[in-house]
């Protein structure tokens, strides 16, 4: 969908005529009252659920979630996806023409913060005429747009899921984006960012940033289970006396494999600038910045009710996290439902099947449908 | 749920619900499958919210449709305010915990009023079973020694006790049978203990 009436953005420059791109699964009801959104992080996109007709392995990212019988059920829900601002599958980014210029945006693209695409997403509210979502959600990332929607449009959306997300970065999280980022910004295909000029690509910028960023999705344990200390090439019978080492800068160990597998499948489908930017999007992501620190007074204004949800061994967005948000919003008197998983897959766990995870999701997503067939009867 | 159905199902419940003032803000400490804060939601207008470890039960809450906090109560209360409850309900709970005095603390800290429930060890039926040699099993202990989650066991004399040591007024107990109180030897024949606690009044 095309947008011609500018978007002032925090940075306080303006994004004058943009795209957004988006997709529904299911239909909206009559008083308008079933619509979900859904919010995705870091390399996701409006794809959410389902495959296309001329791409029939291209699976939705959280189709395990959203679908017909799924704990979104879009048998009950009309669920919106919809691809951020300066992301690379469709919606304006920096990838795209410059009007003012007629070049690629490249490093002119502006700085994005989570406030900015909530706005946007607003935007597209308006037009498809949705006054208020019966929930918005999203995990990571995602979670952290849910989570704005609340501050920012509190009359706007009743339930508010955010799952393995943050109130804002630690020290620990900005420091792993800078790292990913300087692989990008010191790859000399990088070019200031206007690579798109000179028809390359910062592949191995891009290719170091997903490593570095894949390792902070998987847990300790996850990682020791998977590949261990395996060797790509193992022989028959390791030990007694065998060298089964290569003595070089290839791969040896399994992760090694499956890391730069990852990290180059990573830099042929996505964009360095937008890798560059959502992460910058992330480090600036803090609502309670605002209020002196204080996140009680950061959510002091949200209306909605909450699910919130984490990850035991989620090390990126801890559980500790998620309690942070649980106690600010209880600190308000608001109604909120939290359930720590024990899972074992580290941050990754919020994509992945887990029939305690999902359970907890669908139970309150039924109730979020019980509450509107309720209303409809009345 | 409405209170025949509780009464019926939960008659302990039941009576405790009468100790729950109307509109109160309450929080429920081991809210188990949620039904009393349901209750109290429905049936008095209270709200709040309801703290469980187990993953089962916090789906069932989920279900219910009451705030349930993941939590275990083991780490203490740190999520909730001072004075921050009209009422916190402990009920069948504490005597599995760990650190019973700690978590007592917490709970009159947050809440202006307290009420604590957990199985009788003195009543009659349990006596008889030790001056048989056996470690008592009944309705309101069924588990054997050897897989009992009640690590703590205590009488209605011996609560009093620690909760005049905790720096707590008993508001006022009662021995429940079946969910009906016993006023003649309550801590023989009552088979659940049920205490109303607040912080003393500082002395000026």
């Amino acid at each position: 969908m095309h947008f011609a009436e500018p978007l002032l953005l925090q940075s306080g420059a303006s994004l004058g005529d943009y795209t957004l791109m988006y997709e529904t699964y299911g239909s909206l009801n009559a008083d308008r009252s079933n619509a979900v959104l859904i919010c995705h992080a870091l390399n996701a996109s409006h794809h959410v659920a389902g495959t296309y007709e001329d791409a029939p392995k291209n699976l939705g990212w959280w189709d395990n979630m959203v679908g017909p019988g799924k704990p979104v059920d879009t048998d009950r829900f009309f669920v919106i996806g919809v691809n951020n601002l300066g992301s690379c599958f469709g919606s304006t980014g920096p990838m795209h023409t410059n009007p003012a210029t007629g070049k690629p945006y490249g490093a002119a693209f502006p700085l994005l913060t989570v406030e900015d695409w909530v706005s946007a997403q607003a935007r597209l509210a308006d037009r498809l005429g949705i006054d208020c979502f019966a929930a918005v959600m999203g995990g990571s990332l995602g979670g952290m747009q849910a989570l704005s929607w609340s501050i920012k449009f509190p009359e706007r959306l009743r339930h508010c899921i955010v799952i393995a997300s943050t109130p804002k970065l630690s020290a620990q999280n900005i420091a792993f984006n800078d790292v990913a980022r300087q692989a990008i910004l010191t790859d000399p295909e990088y070019h200031g960012g206007d690579f798109y000029e000179h028809n390359t690509v910062p592949k191995n910028g891009l290719k170091v940033a997903r490593m570095v960023g894949h390792i902070t999705y998987l847990s300790n344990d996850d990682m020791a289970e998977k590949f261990g200390r395996r060797l790509r090439n193992a022989a028959e019978t390791p030990g007694a006396g065998r060298n089964d080492y290569k003595f070089d800068f290839g791969v040896d160990f399994e992760i090694e494999s499956y890391l730069r597998y990852q990290g180059d499948k990573f830099s042929e489908y996505f964009d360095a600038n937008t890798y560059l930017l959502i992460t910058k999007a992330l480090d600036y992501f803090d609502p309670a910045r605002e209020h002196g620190g204080d996140l009680t007074k950061a959510l002091a204004t949200t209306r909605a009710q909450f699910l919130i949800a984490s990850f035991s061994t989620d090390w990126r967005f801890s559980p500790e996290r998620s309690r942070e948000i649980v106690e600010a919003l209880i600190s308000n008197r608001r109604q909120v439902t939290y359930a720590e998983i024990d899972a074992p897959h580290g941050h990754d766990a919020f994509l992945l099947e887990d029939a305690r995870y999902m359970g907890v999701v669908r139970a309150y997503v039924d109730r979020i449908w019980a509450h509107i067939t309720a209303g409809e009867a009345a | 749920m409405n209170f025949e159905d509780l009464s019926t199902l939960r008659p302990d419940l039941a009576f405790i619900a009468h100790w729950v003032g109307d509109r109160a803000h309450v929080l429920d400490v081991g809210c188990g499958d949620g039904a009393m804060l349901r209750y109290l939601e429905k049936g008095k207008r209270c709200s709040g919210y309801g703290i469980e470890i187990a993953d089962d039960k916090v789906l069932e809450s989920t279900r219910r449709g009451i705030n349930v906090i993941q939590h275990d109560m083991e780490q203490g209360l740190g999520l909730f305010g001072d004075n921050s409850f009209d009422t916190v309900l402990c009920l069948s709970s504490l005597q599995m915990m760990q650190h019973v005095e700690a978590l007592l603390r917490d709970i009159v800290r947050v809440g202006a009023e307290a009420i604590v429930s957990f199985p009788n060890f003195a009543y009659w039926p349990h006596r008889v079973a030790l001056l048989k040699g056996r470690m008592p099993v009944s309705r309101s202990l069924p588990y054997q020694w050897y897989d009992t989650p009640n690590v703590r066991c205590a009488t209605i004399v011996d609560f009093k006790e620690l909760a005049e040591e905790c720096g707590l007024e008993v508001i006022e107990y009662v021995a429940l049978a079946d969910g009906k109180p016993v006023t003649f030897l309550p801590n023989l024949r009552g088979s659940l203990a049920v205490f109303r606690l607040r912080k003393k009044a500082k002395r000026a």
